[in-house]
Order: C-alpha cells, then structure tokens, then sequence
C-alpha cells in the first residue's frame, strides 16, 4: 500500500505524534496489536472502529493513563514514555472525554482548576478561563456546578480546559454523540479554526459522514489491528464502515405488506411532573400510533425522553387513565405488569441495571419481564424448562453470542445483550413496543439485525415508538418523526419530509416559541 | 449562674471528643470512602492514650498514642479496603468489632488506675471574667484544637488546590484518575487523617473527660460521629453546630435526670440519639437540588493500568 501522504504542509520530514508497533495486552487478549500511527501538525486525523476494536485503548496509552506493553511512541521525532496524563498534558497533549471526565458537584472554574498543573492562582486562571472561552466562543459560566449544565455545556468546559493548556495535539472521543447538528457545526467551526493554528487532532467518531467532511485522514482499527490509513474524503461511507466491520452490512430493509389499521398506542395531552429535582417536566404530549407504524422520537439527551419512557411503560403512572391507551383500552394509571398483559412491550435504555439486572442469569431475565404474559410461572414455581426455551428462541432469533447456554447478564457484550434484551420483548410478539435507544453503543452488526427486527415486527402489525438520539437511525426506519424538547413534543413529519435541518431546529428548541403561539391562539 | 458556666463547661466537653472524630470522617468520606470503623479506631484511640498518659505521666505522650493507635488501625482499613478492594461497609464493621475487642485487651491492666486530667489554660485576668472567662479562656487544650482542626480542615478543603484534588476524588474518582489524580494515595492520605482524628477524638475521653479508662467508655460516640458527618451535609461549619448541639442534648438529659421529671431514665439517655434521627430526617427531607453526600462515596476504586 502507498504512504498515504498527510496534508501537513510543512511536514519537515518528522511527524508530530508517532506510534511504533504500539502494543497493548490484558491477559491473552491484544486490545492494540502492533499500531502504527502518524499524527502531522495542521491535521485532523480520524480514528474509527466499532466498539471494542481498541480506539479507547489507544488514545489512553496515548495520554498516558495506561501504559503500553510493547512498542514505543515517538513525539516530535524523540522517544516519549509517558508515566501518567500529567506528563503528556506537559508536552501539549490535550484530551476530551467521551464519558466527561468532569465532577458533577464542583465549579466549571474548579473543575478547569483539576484539568490544568495548578501553577497559576486560581484568580488568575479563573481570568483565563473567560478568556479562551470567548476567543473560541465556547461561553462559560465559571461559577455554576456542573450539575446543573446541559450535555453540550459541559462539552465546552471539557474543550476548554483542553484548550487552556495551549496543547498542539488535541484527542477528541466521539465529541459530537451528545450534540444537536447544528451544535456539532459549531463544534467543526472551533477545531477547524485549531487545525488553521497548526495544532494536530485525533478525532475519534462513528459518525462517517462527519468524518468525511472534518478529516483529513482517517486510521481505521478492527479488532485491535491497524486496518488502514486512508483519505476519508476519498472514500464512501459504505467502503469506510465496511474496512470497519469487515465485511458489508446488511442493508436494512422495510418488509412489505405494512398495514395501517386502528390506533394500537394514544397518548392524550399527558403532562406529568419530574421525580427528582432535576428531571424534565413532561407537558402537553399527545401522539396516536397505528397498528404497522414506527414513530421515531428525536431529542437531544435530557429533554424528557426518559420521562415520556417512564409514563409510557408504567413505572410512573398517571391518576387519568385516559392519557395512555394501549390498544384501546385505557391504561394511565396502570402498573407495569397490567400494561404488559394488554400486549405492551418496553425497552427502556440502560441494559445493564435497567433492562437486566446484571448479576442474574438470561433466563432469570426473562423471566423478570414476561412472567406476567407468559406461562413461565406456574402455580407460583417457576418453570425453568420454559425461561431457558425463551432464551434459546432469543438466541437463536436474534444470533446472540454468549459463552454458555444461560450466563450472567453482565457478561454478554453490549451488542449481544442488546439483541437479547430486545429479542426477549419482540418474541412476545406485542402489540405495542416502545423502545428507547435501540442501537445505543451497539457495533454496527448488531444494530443491523436490531433495526431489521423492529421493522419486521411492524410489518406484523404492532405499534412501535423509538426514542434515539440517532437521527440517521430514525430516518432509516421510522414513518414519522416527532421531536422532543424541553419535555414537550412536536407535531410528527412524515420522514420524507424530515430533513436533518429542520430536525435539527426542532432538536434545538427554535420553532417551540411559535408552536406556543400558535397553541395560546388555537386556545 | 453558676449552674449555667458549669452546664456550658461540659456540653464544651462532651462536644469535643465527638467533633475531632468526626472532623476526621469528613475528610474521609469527602475523598470518597466511608470508614464505618470510627467508633472502634476512637476506643482504641481511648486505650492507647491512656495507656501512654498513665506509664509516662503525660498527657501529650498519651494524645501522641492515641493518635497513633487511630492511625494504626486506619491503616488495617485503607490496606482492606484500597489495596484489596474489599467491601467498605463491611470491612469498617469489623473495624469496630476488632477495635472494640483490642481496646478491653490493650486496656485491660489500666482499669482502676487514674492519672492527672489535662490541664486547663489559664491566662491570669482573662480566665477570671465572670461567666465567659473559664468558657472562653479555660479549656483544655483539645478543645482549642478541635475548633482549630476544624477551621484548618475548612481552609484546606475550599482554599487549597490538595483539598480541591481531594474533594474531586470523593466526587468522581473515574475522572480523577483520568486526569492523572491518584486516587488511591489520595484516599489513603484521607483514611490515616480520619484515623488519627478518631484515635485523638478517644484519647480525649479518659485523657480529659474522665481521668479512668474503663472499658467500652466510648459508648457509641463513633456511630455519632458517622451520624454527625451526615447531619452537617459534610460541610466543616455545619459540624461545629452539630457536635456543640449533641454534645448539649447530652448533658442536658443528665441534669434533667438529677431533677427528677418523672420521666423515665432510659428515654432521657435515649434523647440524644433520638435527636440525632429526627436531624436526618429533616436535613434528607429539605435537600434540594445537586447531591450533598460526596458522590463516589462507598465505592470501591481499581485503577485500569
């Protein structure tokens, strides 16, 4: 293969950042096998792979928060051993979390103060802070507690403690997940405006359109291996994701025969107070679901989406029976249980903890969903021939890859567990399934098989409401699509008209001022 | 008058023990780690210093040993608990059954024996105002320096970049550790100030209060030391209230006794720990909004190398 040449312009023949057979063992597993990797000042660099192919391993040998087992890194052409972040923050490295690295009950100004080596009084950085926050128009408020921040605020304070260290090479991991499209444009604004600087930046996404635009190279891992190092933009998405998975994705396809026939899933003008102080007050929500449709729920992280799951599956419940009716029959003030037995089915985000309970086995699991609608209970013994034909139909249904017949739950890989976890609702074969982040931090496979099921199960028939931060997601598989803000819902667009702008204004609250409007004249 | 300085020399007194111990706890649970062993580390504490006092004569030799003592056995708590990742609830517990048993052992040739109680300051003119002179100018040492450690605790936690590295461990120890923090040093740093503060907290006991070591003679005052560390939202200030509140309640259950109410005995001792109960469930019931308790607090830390 041909040196794919850096666009470094003034590539004086020794790159910024080097890694040389850079190695990484636990045990027998090689999470990095010998990578090879050339980070050039002026350059955006993307790093893809799914998960697990030794991305996050990688940048954190990086930053020196873990050390390699074998092979060496070389900064500007000298040998670098790094023995903890601080020595890699010394020689201009900077790092933005993917799961923010920030401490929820202190100060942005205090939680700056952690990031930097703590030379300066904090008066002074405090004075620095507002500083580069306005240069790269990141506003802050040094004073508030990061508690009470959105996702993207506190995305900018991690940009700018990254920032205040004036670094050269700057590592961002997936920095753009949590962020509406028109957030993530303001995003390419500043690090386009570092790379003019001659800064260097290892941006790490899942997003291939995004590196195609951003990146002027990008290194693709699989596995733990290096697989390629390639301009993006020369790319397509689809020869991108295949160096990624290995081999071609399962296009998704909508079976045919859809009927469109009686509303399965009415919600009335549900409104519905937060249970913990810093919850999202639901307000006004009304949306009809007919039997064979998807309705796909868009919405930045935090704008009710988990509330609106919470009324809808029963683990809140509302005095007016009236707001929630699952197939006709009215079901607001009912419990979980009740709502499973008229024929609904739930998949609520977190699968460890909230989906499964970890420590249990998949047939335990199971059972503690379905016990109420199917007979794996019997004269309150449980029937254990039938929870483990449940989880062999979910394995078998769903190609869930598990090391025994019936392990713990904790220990299934994200994509595997996921596929169980919505394999157990569908093989119910419900009427109505509400479903939050269906694909979240699933690899590509899986989310595949995933969307393809939930299709296939409207094309049987059933309702189903998908809430994902995933636009593309939605775009893909569901009929229409309302957007979620403030905990308030739009009125739904049918996805052909559904372009990522008007989402995208939607997702950032700017059209709501005239729906109120709109509404106190209606009114 | 007379009646009331002497009421408020021992709440004074009663309060102290309770506020170094649990000055030491708040440090420990702000770095994230609950050590429930508090009251065995104080009984120790309780022991050793008395021990120390009593073959040297000394009241400093007999704090230094209980400091010693609480140190000691914090080290046993922060080698289960940090170095072998072990459950802190559960190693904390046996914290006490261990202290509480090694104390009757360490203490047991000392029960009997008396020594000279700690000194009270006494500056000439001052230490002779009516009513406020002996309150403000006549404590013993200890007392002096558990308000001292406690404005000294304050300052270090909201004025210092370590106290501010330490409260970031207590709050997220992931991010703390990807930020290049070490959190298990940190952590054990924290652990050994708690155990000091416990082992001194004790010492106070025979050193001060009473000039005898008996066995069981801290009665629990660790478990309200805990308690105390909850009820100031750990928040240095609010513990100061606290302690001098507990310590009050304490002492005024006693006089209410010697005046014969008519109410029964056991439910006047009851009184400061259903005080105690009844401060929880106000302060949980009134919180608003971000998260008092240090939120890595319980949780057990191993750093991926």
């Amino acid at each position: 293969m041909l040196d794919p040449t850096p666009t470094g312009p003034h590539s004086g023949g020794t790159p910024l950042l080097q890694t040389i057979g850079l190695t990484k063992r636990y045990g027998d597993f090689l999470a990095n096998d010998s990578i090879d990797i050339e980070i050039w000042p002026q350059q955006i660099h993307a790093l893809l792979g799914e998960n697990g192919a030794g991305k996050s391993t990688l940048v954190k040998t990086i930053y020196g928060l873990i050390q390699p087992s074998d092979g060496e890194m070389r900064w500007q052409g000298e040998k670098m051993v790094l023995s903890g972040p601080s020595e890699a923050r010394a020689r201009g490295i900077g790092m933005v979390f993917q799961h923010f690295s920030l401490f929820d009950n202190l100060t942005v100004a205090e939680n700056v103060a952690l990031g930097l080596d703590g030379k300066e009084s904090f008066k002074d950085m405090s004075a620095r802070l507002e500083q580069v926050s306005n240069v790269y128009g990141l506003p802050l408020d040094p004073r508030r507690e990061v508690w009470q921040l959105s996702v993207g605020e506190r995305q900018r304070i991690e940009i700018v403690r990254a920032l205040m260290q004036n670094p050269k090479f700057l590592i961002l991991d997936e920095p753009t997940a949590v962020l509406t499209p028109q957030e993530a444009d303001q995003l390419f604004v500043v690090l386009q405006r570092l790379k003019a600087e001659g800064r260097a930046i290892l941006y790490i996404s899942h997003k291939l359109e995004e590196v195609k635009r951003l990146c002027d190279t990008a290194t693709i891992l699989r596995g733990g291996k290096k697989v390629s190092t390639c301009n993006p933009r020369a790319e397509t998405a689809a020869s991108l994701a295949r160096m990624m998975v290995g081999a071609d994705i399962k296009e998704v396809k909508a079976a045919a025969g859809r009927k469109t026939t009686v509303p399965r899933l009415v919600v009335n003008d549900l409104g519905m107070e937060p249970d913990d102080p810093h919850g999202v007050k639901l307000q006004h929500i009304s949306l009809e679901l007919k039997g064979g449709e998807i309705l796909g729920i868009a919405g930045v992280a935090g704008n009710g989406q988990d509330e609106l799951f919470a009324a809808l599956s029963g683990e809140r419940q509302s005095m007016d029976p009236g707001t929630v009716v699952i197939d006709g029959q009215a079901a607001g003030h009912l419990s979980i249980t009740q709502r499973r037995k008229l024929g609904a089915a739930f998949v609520p985000e977190e699968r460890l903890g909230h989906g499964t309970a970890p420590r249990m086995k998949l047939s335990e699991n199971a059972l503690l969903t379905g016990h109420a609608a199917s007979g794996m209970v019997q004269r309150g013994f449980i029937n254990t021939a039938a929870t483990l034909k449940t989880v062999d139909r979910a394995t078998e249904a769903f190609d869930v890859r598990k090391a025994k017949r019936d392990p713990e739950a904790a220990s299934l890989s994200g994509g595997n567990l996921q596929k169980f976890v919505v394999g157990r609702e569908i093989l119910r074969n419900p009427a109505v399934l509400v479903v939050n982040q269906p694909t979240w931090g699933v690899d590509a496979g899986a989310a595949a098989v995933i969307r393809q099921a939930l299709l296939d199960l409207a094309a049987g028939g059933a309702a189903i409401l998908v809430t994902s931060q995933d636009l593309d997601e939605l775009i893909e598989i569901a009929d229409r699509i309302a957007v979620m803000f403030h905990g308030r819902l739009s009125e739904p667009l049918a996805t052909a008209d559904a372009s990522r702008e008007k989402l995208g204004l939607l997702m950032g609250g700017s059209s709501l001022a005239e729906k109120e409007t709109a509404h106190a004249v209606g009114a | 008058m007379e009646l009331l300085e002497a009421i408020i020399l021992s709440v004074l007194a009663a309060s102290t023990p309770l506020l170094l111990a649990a000055t030491g706890e708040l440090v420990t649970e702000r770095s994230g780690v609950l050590n429930l062993g508090v009251e065995g580390m104080m009984i120790v504490g309780a022991a050793c210093g008395f021990g120390g006092a009593w073959l040297s004569g000394s009241t400093t030799v007999g704090a230094i040993c209980g400091i010693a003592a609480g140190t000691l056995l914090s080290l046993i708590f922060a080698l289960m608990t940090l170095g072998l990742a072990v459950n802190q609830v559960a190693t904390g517990l046996a914290l006490t059954i261990l202290g509480v048993g090694l104390s009757g052992l360490i203490g047991a040739g000392f029960v009997g024996e008396r020594i000279t109680p700690a000194p009270h300051l006494h500056i000439p003119g001052l230490t002779d105002i009516p009513l406020v002179g002996r309150i403000l100018f006549g404590e013993d040492a200890f007392v002096y320096l558990s308000l001292a450690l406690v404005i000294g605790v304050w300052l270090f936690l909201y004025r210092t970049r370590a106290g501010l590295v330490l409260r970031a461990a207590g709050d997220n120890h992931v991010s703390a550790h990807a930020l290049g923090y070490p959190v298990l040093r940190i952590r054990l740093f924290a652990v050994m100030f708690g155990g000091a503060c416990a082992g001194l907290g004790g010492a106070y006991l025979p050193l001060a209060y009473t000039p005898f070591f008996i066995p069981g003679m801290t009665a629990g005052r660790g478990w309200i030391a805990l308690a105390l560390v909850v009820f100031a939202s750990w928040r240095p200030g609010r513990l100061v209230i606290g302690a001098y509140l507990f310590g009050a309640v304490t002492i005024l259950q006693l006089h209410a006794q010697a005046f014969s109410l008519g109410i029964p005995s056991q439910f006047m001792s009851a009184l400061p720990y259903l005080a105690t109960v009844i401060v929880l469930v106000l302060i949980s019931r009134a919180r608003t909004g971000g998260s008092t308790a240090p939120a890595a607090l319980g949780t057990v830390f191993v750093p991926d190398r």
